[in-house]
């Protein structure tokens, strides 16, 4: 299908978004052979960095900020436009707008745009001196320069792993913390009830002060400096910094117009990381990787799937860059098995599959008591996930059973589990419950929420 | 037929040369039961499904019929190595708490000027000779210095190290034909008494740290506190012995391999930025250890469409694995710049290589040094005369002659 004039390996491509995913894709195109111009455009004025020592090695003054770049692999022969938006898409002109009034035009695009922190939903809270989010460098900057200075106490709004991080590192710093989480326990939109009660008790052994089922109805300062916090079971904190970690808004505003299927859950793509427009129908000429993008999983009812995941980022773009450049029956679908790691509170946590789709969970190795185990998730009789708390080394073995769909609970006789473990519900709450966005969203079959409407009225 | 089964074949002293025309058979036969009703396994991604497996042991004890595999132990527990978690999972971290990451990050990394001093004054003393045996001469002490020096073993004492050493790993030596009790039997003597030698040294350090591993062992404690004394002399012994004789091969495999590729020692000499990526090669293509001889499932694990019952012994052919090309692209091809590459060298999982970012870092410098300062070297026989141990293979004797060297 592809022509001679294009041939994949010449052309112009325009990524947008500087992060793991652009960059990633941007030296795989080159790696390919990719000859043609090649621009990357990022709101950030910053390189393309890593984002997960943000929550860990940097909150702990271990490593600087500014020393948390991406290696690159290879110099990549690419223009750099950084610390510039963009503003919109013309897919009929093919062109890219930027806010500083640029036009980019290009054969292909690739969105990976990524998310931003959700903020304080009160904007005048949220600009009180001491009320932070954590996302960019700069953010981490900020926060662990605040650290550094001793504060009398941190509050954390939400426990998701980005904030239960935050308040381990406050807790290694030997500072006083405050954990509010609307849901039952930390991490139990991600991980479901067993490993969610495993983590408060795991948060309260180290001191954290963890206030669940709560929300944090308003931010109180004075003279502009934040104070503290009501929370709505009527008690009130003293805080001298409050870190907003309510998960992750996906950057897709830009895309309004541009007829593609972009919405607040990302932008819906095949599994050949190619865009759909608004009415479900596939481009050729737009594609999609990262934390933006919503893809199908095979694994998982093809239902739509959203990962917040530093591998799947780099999974992702590497597909959709070989895809970029290569005719159709050469291109690779986006297949791999959701993973992704934490680590707080002294223990390693690594996932893989999507803890969330599923009814059931047994502990497979070890045990809560010990703090080291693998806990394995089914759906349906089937094993959809796996999550170990310093076993990661494990996980390669429950990933081939999630792969080929092998039935759960798995088979008994683990060394370290003689006896028959037995499986619970895994109490996956409903998202709309938690303070913190789940970082693995399952978002239906439909590319886009205005198709479903248009079904309906048609219907 | 019973003597000339494939693992017999494999195991053939005759063979030892060259192994992998016997591991091309045996990929093709898939996960083949022996006559002797051991299972072999030498297809990459069945050898990965089972070091991945939480249901297969590595305790002898659960062999149906342990057979003299215990006699090979001694009058010892097993070390780490032949343990299941979580009992493994705890001795592991107590010992790699003075020697890696998390709380020792740097130790391995420290010890490069060393390595590279120890490998240029055995280099040193190479000058006016026109033959050398590179495993005599270089690719033996250099890496039992360093592992003596890291573990505290005084140097005096590495001909006893060598003589157990040897005797331990002729206890692994499974060729048909021969005595293999005797053998076992004297590796467990062997292994007992460097054990008490160990432990001995280990004591004297108590008190007065020398700032070596056997020290950190009996000083230092983790929140899981140190090692029982058994336990400590069963993975002092383990450490030592791991510790260097998986490495000589390493060093001495990858010269063989480098002088029958002259293109690749070529280029490794104009790009010496090549050899981790090289070394990495030389892991997959001639690895140190060639197979994992005593595996066994805690129950019927069905592996490669048979069904491996509980307590049979498991031999998981390591070397064939990295040569299956259903995994490795031109797998017979030595390529130095190979990108994914993800052998077994090392082995994978729980038992992944305990020394591994160790031997990483002695083989590159060994072979670095020797690609450096060796000039035209000439190997005079090929193949070379290898050791007995179809396990831990390499050549006994590699000699090279240095042709209008300095």
């Amino acid at each position: 299908m592809a022509g001679e004039g294009w041939g994949g390996h010449s052309g112009r491509i325009v990524i947008v978004g500087a992060s793991l995913a652009g960059l990633r894709a941007a030296e795989t195109l080159r790696a390919e052979g990719f000859g043609g111009s090649l621009t990357v455009v990022g709101d950030e004025p910053h390189p393309p960095y890593d984002r997960p020592p943000l929550s860990k090695q940097v909150l702990l003054g271990r490593v600087r900020a500014a020393d948390a770049g991406l290696p690159r692999r290879h110099a990549v022969d690419a223009r750099w436009k950084l610390g510039v938006r963009a503003s919109g898409l013309d897919p009929v002109e093919k062109r890219v707008l930027l806010a500083d009034g640029e036009h980019l035009p290009f054969d292909r695009l690739l969105i990976a745009t990524g998310t931003r922190a959700r903020p304080w939903p009160q904007s005048d809270e949220a600009r009180l001196d001491g009320v932070l989010t954590l996302r960019t460098l700069d953010d981490a900057a900020r926060l662990a320069e605040r650290l550094d200075a001793g504060p009398r106490r941190v509050l954390v709004i939400g426990a998701g792993f980005t904030g239960s991080e935050i308040a381990s590192a406050c807790r290694e710093r030997g500072l006083a913390v405050t954990v509010a989480e609307r849901g039952p326990a930390p991490l139990v939109g991600a991980l479901g009830g067993t490993l969610g009660a495993f983590a408060a008790k795991l948060q309260r052994a180290h001191g954290v002060d963890l206030r669940c089922g709560v929300t944090v109805t308003a931010l109180r300062g004075s003279g502009g400096r934040l104070t503290g916090a009501d929370l709505s079971d009527g008690t009130r904190i003293d805080a001298d910094i409050a870190v907003v970690a309510l998960g992750a808004v996906r950057n897709t505003e830009w895309l309004a117009g541009s007829g593609l299927a972009a919405g607040p859950r990302g932008v819906a793509c095949d599994a050949g990381c190619r865009a759909f427009n608004m009415y479900g129908i596939v481009t050729d000429d737009v594609f999609v990787a990262g934390d933006v993008a919503r893809f199908p999983h095979p694994l998982f009812e093809y239902q739509m799937l959203s990962l917040e995941h530093w591998g799947n980022a780099v999974a992702q773009a590497e597909v959709a860059a070989h895809n970029m450049v290569s005719p159709g029956p050469r291109r690779r679908p986006h297949l791999t098995v959701p993973a992704f790691w934490s680590s707080q509170f002294g223990l390693n946590i690594k996932s893989v599959g999507v803890p969330t789709f599923s009814d059931q969970v047994v502990i497979a190795q070890g045990s809560l008591k010990e703090g080291r185990l693998v806990a394995v998730y089914g759906y349906r009789g089937r094993v959809t996930a796996a999550v170990s708390v310093n076993r990661a080394k494990w996980l390669e073995h429950y990933r081939t059973l999630i792969e080929s769909a092998a039935p759960f609970p798995p088979p008994a006789g683990a060394a370290d589990r003689p006896e028959s473990p037995v499986p619970v519900p895994s109490d996956v709450p409903d998202p709309k419950v938690l303070s913190h966005g789940p970082t693995v969203a399952l978002t239906g079959h439909l590319p886009d929420r205005r198709l479903a409407v248009v079904v309906r009225q048609s219907g | 037929m019973s003597t000339d089964t494939l693992f017999h074949r494999i195991t053939d002293y005759a063979h030892r040369a060259d192994p992998y025309p016997l591991y091309a058979e045996l990929r093709e036969n898939g996960v083949a039961r022996q006559e002797d009703g051991s299972y072999l396994v030498g297809t990459y991604h069945e050898i990965a499904a089972l070091l991945h497996d939480p249901r297969i042991s590595s305790d002898v004890r659960h062999l149906t019929d342990p057979g003299d595999a215990l006699l090979r132990v001694g009058d010892l527990p097993p070390s780490f190595i032949g343990l299941d978690d979580p009992e493994h999972d705890r001795q592991r971290r107590i010992v790699m708490r003075p020697f890696g990451p998390p709380h020792s990050p740097g130790r391995i990394d420290a010890l490069h000027g060393d390595i590279t001093r120890i490998a240029r004054e055995l280099i040193d003393a190479f000058r006016g000779k026109d033959r050398i045996d590179l495993v005599d001469d270089f690719a033996y002490p250099l890496p039992v210095t360093v592992i003596c020096g890291l573990l505290g073993v005084p140097r005096e004492d590495v001909p006893h190290v060598r003589a157990w050493t040897n005797a331990v790993i002729a206890g692994l030596d499974f060729t048909p034909g021969t005595d293999p009790q005797r053998r076992r039997r004297a590796a467990g003597e062997a292994r007992t008494a460097m054990a008490h030698y160990l432990e001995e040294l280990a004591g004297s350090r108590r008190g007065h740290p020398s700032g070596d591993l056997l020290s950190a062992l009996v000083n230092d404690a983790g929140p899981e506190g140190q090692l029982t004394t058994p336990e400590l002399m069963t993975n002092a012994v383990l450490l030592l012995i791991a510790g260097h004789e998986t490495t000589v091969n390493l060093i001495t495999n990858g010269m063989l391999t480098f002088l029958r590729h002259p293109d690749v020692l070529a280029r490794l000499r104009d790009e010496p930025e090549l050899m981790p990526s090289a070394v990495e090669e030389l892991l997959r293509y001639e690895p140190p250890v060639q197979l994992l001889p005593q595996r066994t499932p805690l129950t019927d694990v069905e592996v490669g469409g048979i069904t491996v019952p509980r307590g049979a012994p498991l031999v998981l052919v390591l070397a064939a694995g990295n040569r299956d090309p259903l995994r490795f692209a031109d797998p017979d091809r030595f390529d130095p710049a190979r990108q994914d590459n993800q052998h077994f060298g090392f082995g994978s999982g729980i038992h992944n290589c305990f020394g591994a970012p160790l031997a990483r870092i002695e083989a590159r410098i060994a072979l670095t040094e020797l690609l450096r300062h060796l000039d035209t070297p000439r190997l005079v026989e090929d193949p070379p005369p290898y050791r007995r141990s179809p396990v831990l293979r390499g050549p006994r004797h590699l000699l090279v002659d240095r042709v209008g060297g300095g």
